[in-house]
């Protein structure tokens, strides 16, 4: 005999409108934040393919030829190459995908292609990770893992209502997430990456970099994007302590700063000091090495080294977000030597450039006096000057130190850092410009301070015989409510400040804390579960240097006790009988008592008739539990008699 | 390969599936006899959760270990949904009317959800003939099952094993479950259409009165009897007055006539007999006369209606002599 089609298998079940809406659907929510990423005529396209699957399918038109389809395909991806010049990175990739979800519901007949298109949605949503993590985003991607999974649901039970269907869904993810938070907390996890990953891969991470040119430092203090987050034990220290050091740069060429060969040395913790700070840092990628901290280390933290200068460095560039137990202390007693080639390098300065710069430098010298002295005419040239701090310096030209100081006189404290530092070389002084961050938001709810890079910084370092390297901040020096007040103080009312910095948005500011206290919680321990958290959490469970093998071992026992429970949860649905079912299994043993057994075959109005006829003394009250019995278990839904009237005609029935 | 080892050793073959057929009563399909085994479409789900597993690993990226470890707990929780959509219910059957050789029985089968959810999505598959519905189980509800299963030859027709099968809700996971019911169909002879005999045998007993029996020739009305055929009620009749008439016929309540397997040319062979007699059963009912059936060992007094028709065919159908 000939098969017949399997009626539940996917291949046959053609995909009809309620599905294909379904699915529609829950892919345009998880694409949702591509299309705004992708360039406008590929999301064009791609909304046109979902329009074009919805027309055949309501004009009962045939679905495009395969033909037709891969030359969709084809052009799609010469679209892509002549706008990325190539396939394979991030961005042209997670956009190509984004392409084929519309590709394969247009080729989607069956349930089965449903199912697939299905699973490419949950792809889709892990590839939104990869911009971003925050809780929007993963609120969003749950609605996304929702609706898919309702959308499968309603495959498989086509002529279910919609809102059962999600009732279904809502269960199974329910039922799903203990199985999730012991896989997420349990499962060994391994440190990516496990091969190279493409180029573009760490693309647009801000931060600061390892030059600095007139500029790009206001340009980044523009960015209300989170630095690091630094959560102090005890008090935190006053915002003018706050000199986040970061890059240390060495070598002007007229116009750039660079921070030029370094080298490392062995870690010397400092002596002395007013006060010592712990902390943690947890620091947002930058895809350099810099660590941050507060100026001076008084140790280094895991997996770290320290060059001459002063930088902390990890490893391995800062690809993910990283947290770090830090300690510094403020004032110590400082080295007085430094050898003479990194002296040397810390006066050089190029030949004809900043003129009028190094002449008045060479007056200040030629006046005599020592190398204190020389910073003390230079602060007091600052300040004297008259000088406007301002987000949006004018640009300079070949000279930039000459028309910062001489013309303009407006700048940003890469300006002021810059010409001081050249100011300070020029007169015979040996400094250098340190990068970083200064100041930082304090958190009232959470206590942790929130570092953007809006308070991205450059202050000079000059090195005085007998003291070693001191900081000098020129721009507070000139302007003094920077460090101070923050940027929003230092600057002028009528300046764009990022939105965030402004004092009138006091209550915005508020709930900004708030949130930032959350998503700080988030970051912690959702994002930044690691391998070593997760060594951690073994360890305060008990068990030492937890192996793969034997978090394997913990896991599976988990999950098999998980499961069991979930059976035993349906089980236990299952095995609750029916009152109706109830009541009539009691009905039976009372007149079985009596030995009037009910035969297998025996249906309940046969039953209760015999019995009626065996026990007539309770004749009515049987005939009247069958009549009961066999209404509410095979009656119409309506004008149902009630099942308590039922049980309690059951409950006193004395059969004699 | 297995099927046809488990066909021909039914003892093995009961042991796996842990019952022995035929089950009298109503069948509960506890969880022993739930099978349950992925579909290809899991093993495609499993696949995409080792892609966004490496994936997660590669870009380290916490979220996206925490959507592989939610799907991979729903895919869990998906098969216990799927052995949940069959566990537990009950199965009984109902009443199949008796066909004619070379038609479809329709075996009733009742599926109780004995569950506060429902069941949707349930396929019940005849194994024999492959017949198959796919229905929905309402919760602490009754469906029903029609299995049209086709009926070659005479006598009872066992149901045989029947497979309920659910892919709910996720369709990665397929649980399925036999049950073999006491469920049975009485197959008649296929009748063979042929001129009825003459009456004229009986003659010797003096029983014929009347020559000529004509059927058409109406005579007058009697009262209604159980046994009459609803085509010879007077409806008009019925339709005006409150009793039930039935209209009598010319030498109606005289003619008998005998259906005789011994009557029969000898050298028909014995399902053609069979197949004759069922035929002159129909034909006679048809056209009103009362008519015996006798067989080798077995004789049906004359008689007419739906229950002489019925007890007729019954003999027919289970005959076993030679």
């Amino acid at each position: 005999m000939k098969a017949l089609p399997h009626p539940l298998s996917p291949e046959v079940r053609p995909l009809t409108l309620r599905d294909l809406g379904w699915l529609t659907a829950s892919l345009a929510i998880v694409i949702a934040p591509h299309a705004l990423r992708a360039p406008w005529w590929l999301t064009l396209l791609t909304l046109c393919l979902y329009g074009w699957r919805f027309y055949s399918m309501l004009s009962r038109a045939p679905l495009p030829s395969r033909w037709l389809v891969i030359a969709v395909a084809f052009i799609g991806m010469l679209g892509v190459w002549m706008e990325y010049r190539t396939l394979f990175g991030r961005q042209p990739g997670v956009i190509l995908l984004m392409l084929f979800s519309g590709l394969k519901l247009l080729e989607s007949r069956h349930h089965r292609d449903g199912a697939v298109a299905a699973f490419l949605g949950y792809f889709l949503i892990i590839t939104n990770f990869l911009y971003t993590q925050s809780i929007p985003t993963a609120l969003a991607m749950g609605v996304g893992v929702f609706a898919i999974t309702a959308t499968l649901v309603g495959f498989s039970a086509p002529q279910r209502a919609p809102r059962a269907n999600l009732r279904t869904a809502g269960l199974l993810l329910t039922h799903a997430a203990p199985a999730a938070l012991v896989l997420f907390l349990l499962f060994p996890r391994v440190q990516g990456p496990l091969w190279g990953l493409p180029q573009d891969a760490y693309a647009g991470m801000t931060g600061l970099s390892d030059t600095m040119s007139p500029g790009n430092l206001s340009q980044l203090a523009l960015s209300d994007a989170i630095a690091f987050r630094a959560a102090f034990e005890g008090e935190s220290p006053p915002q003018p302590l706050r000199y986040w050091r970061g890059p240390v740069l060495w070598d002007f060429d007229g116009r750039t700063w660079s921070s030029g060969q370094g080298y490392l040395v062995n870690f010397q913790p400092p002596q002395g000091g007013r006060a010592t700070y712990q902390y943690s840092v947890v620091l947002e990628p930058h895809n350099h090495y810099w660590l941050f901290a507060l100026e001076t280390a008084a140790a280094l933290p895991e997996r770290s080294r320290i060059t001459q200068d002063g930088q902390i460095l990890s490893f391995a560039p800062v690809r993910s977000r990283l947290r770090y137990d830090m300690s510094s202390v403020i004032d110590p007693a400082r080295e007085p030597r430094e050898n003479r080639g990194t002296l040397g390098r810390a006066l050089r300065l190029p030949a004809d450039y900043n003129k009028r710069t190094v002449a008045l430098a060479n007056e200040w010298r030629a006046a005599g006096g020592s190398d204190v002295d020389m910073l003390n005419r230079g602060i007091a040239f600052l300040i004297k000057g008259r000088f406007t701090y301002t987000l949006e310096p004018p640009l300079l030209g070949r000279d930039s130190v000459d028309e910062f100081l001489f013309d303009s006189k407006a700048g940003f404290c890469e300006h002021f850092s810059s010409a001081f530092t050249v100011l300070m070389r020029a007169a015979g002084v040996p400094a250098r410009v340190v990068t970083g961050y200064q100041g930082g938001d304090l958190n009232p709810v959470d206590r942790i301070i929130t570092v953007r890079q809006s308070d991205a910084h450059a202050w000079t370092e000059v090195f005085l015989a007998g003291r070693g390297w001191v900081r000098v901040d020129p721009t507070a020096a000139a302007m003094p409510t920077r460090v101070d007040g923050g940027l929003a103080q230092a600057l002028p009312q009528t300046q764009a400040l990022p939105l965030l910095m402004r004092p009138e948005l006091e209550w915005l500011r508020g709930a900004r804390y708030r949130w930032e206290a959350l998503a700080h919680k988030w970051n912690i321990w959702v994002l930044g579960y690691s391998p070593e958290r997760q060594r951690d959490l073994m360890l305060s469970l008990g068990m030492r240097d937890a192996d793969w093998q034997k978090l394997t071992a913990v896991l599976f026992t988990f999950l098999g006790a998980m499961t069991i429970a979930l059976l035993a949860w349906s089980l236990r649905r299952l095995a609750r009988p029916d009152p109706v079912q109830k009541a009539w299994q009691i009905f039976c043993r009372k007149l079985a008592s009596r030995g009037v057994v009910r035969a297998p075959h025996e249906g309940p109005r046969d039953y209760s008739a015999r019995a009626a006829r065996a026990l007539p003394g309770s004749r009515r009250a049987i005939l009247r539990i069958g009549a009961l019995y066999i209404a509410l278990r095979y009656g119409t839904s309506t004008n149902r008699p009630s099942t308590a009237r039922l049980r309690r005609l059951v409950r006193e029935l004395r059969p004699t | 390969m297995i099927n046809a080892l488990l066909d021909r050793h039914p003892r093995i073959a009961n042991w796996i599936y842990g019952f022995t057929p035929p089950e009298r009563g109503t069948v509960t399909l506890v969880h022993r006899r739930v099978y349950i085994v992925p579909t290809q479409l899991g093993w495609l789900f499993a696949l995409t959760l080792a892609i966004l597993l490496v994936g997660s690993i590669n870009y380290a990226l916490s979220l996206g270990f925490a959507l592989t470890f939610l799907l991979a707990g729903m895919g869990l929780a998906g098969m216990v949904h799927t052995a949940r959509n069959l566990a537990r219910m009950a199965v009984s059957v109902g009443r199949a009317e008796p066909v004619f050789a070379g038609e479809a029985a329709q075996f009733r089968l009742y599926l109780d959800a004995r569950a506060a959810f429902d069941r949707p999505a349930i396929l019940a598959r005849h194994l024999r003939s492959r017949s198959q519905m796919v229905l929905d189980v309402p919760a602490a509800g009754l469906a029903e099952v029609v299995l049209a299963v086709p009926a070659p030859a005479r006598g009872w027709l066992p149901l045989g094993r029947v497979m309920l099968e659910t892919r709910f809700p996720l369709g990665i996971f397929r649980a399925w479950s036999y049950v073999e019911p006491d469920a049975r169909c009485l197959v008649y002879p296929r009748p063979e259409r042929s001129m009825l005999p003459a009456p004229a045998a009986e003659s010797s007993r003096g029983a014929l009165r009347s020559p000529t029996p004509g059927n058409d020739d109406y005579s007058g009305l009697r009262a209604y009897q159980l046994s009459d055929s609803p085509r010879h009620v007077a409806w008009k009749a019925v339709a005006r007055s409150e009793d039930m008439l039935t209209k009598q016929f010319m030498g109606e309540a005289a003619a008998e006539l005998w259906l005789d397997w011994a009557r029969l040319a000898p050298q028909l062979a014995v399902e053609q007999r069979l197949s004759r007699l069922a035929g002159w059963v129909l034909e006679a009912e048809r056209s009103g006369v009362q008519y015996g059936l006798r067989l080798p060992g077995v004789e049906i007094a004359p008689g007419r209606g739906e229950l002489q028709r019925a007890a007729c065919l019954q003999a027919l159908a289970l005959y076993n002599g030679t």
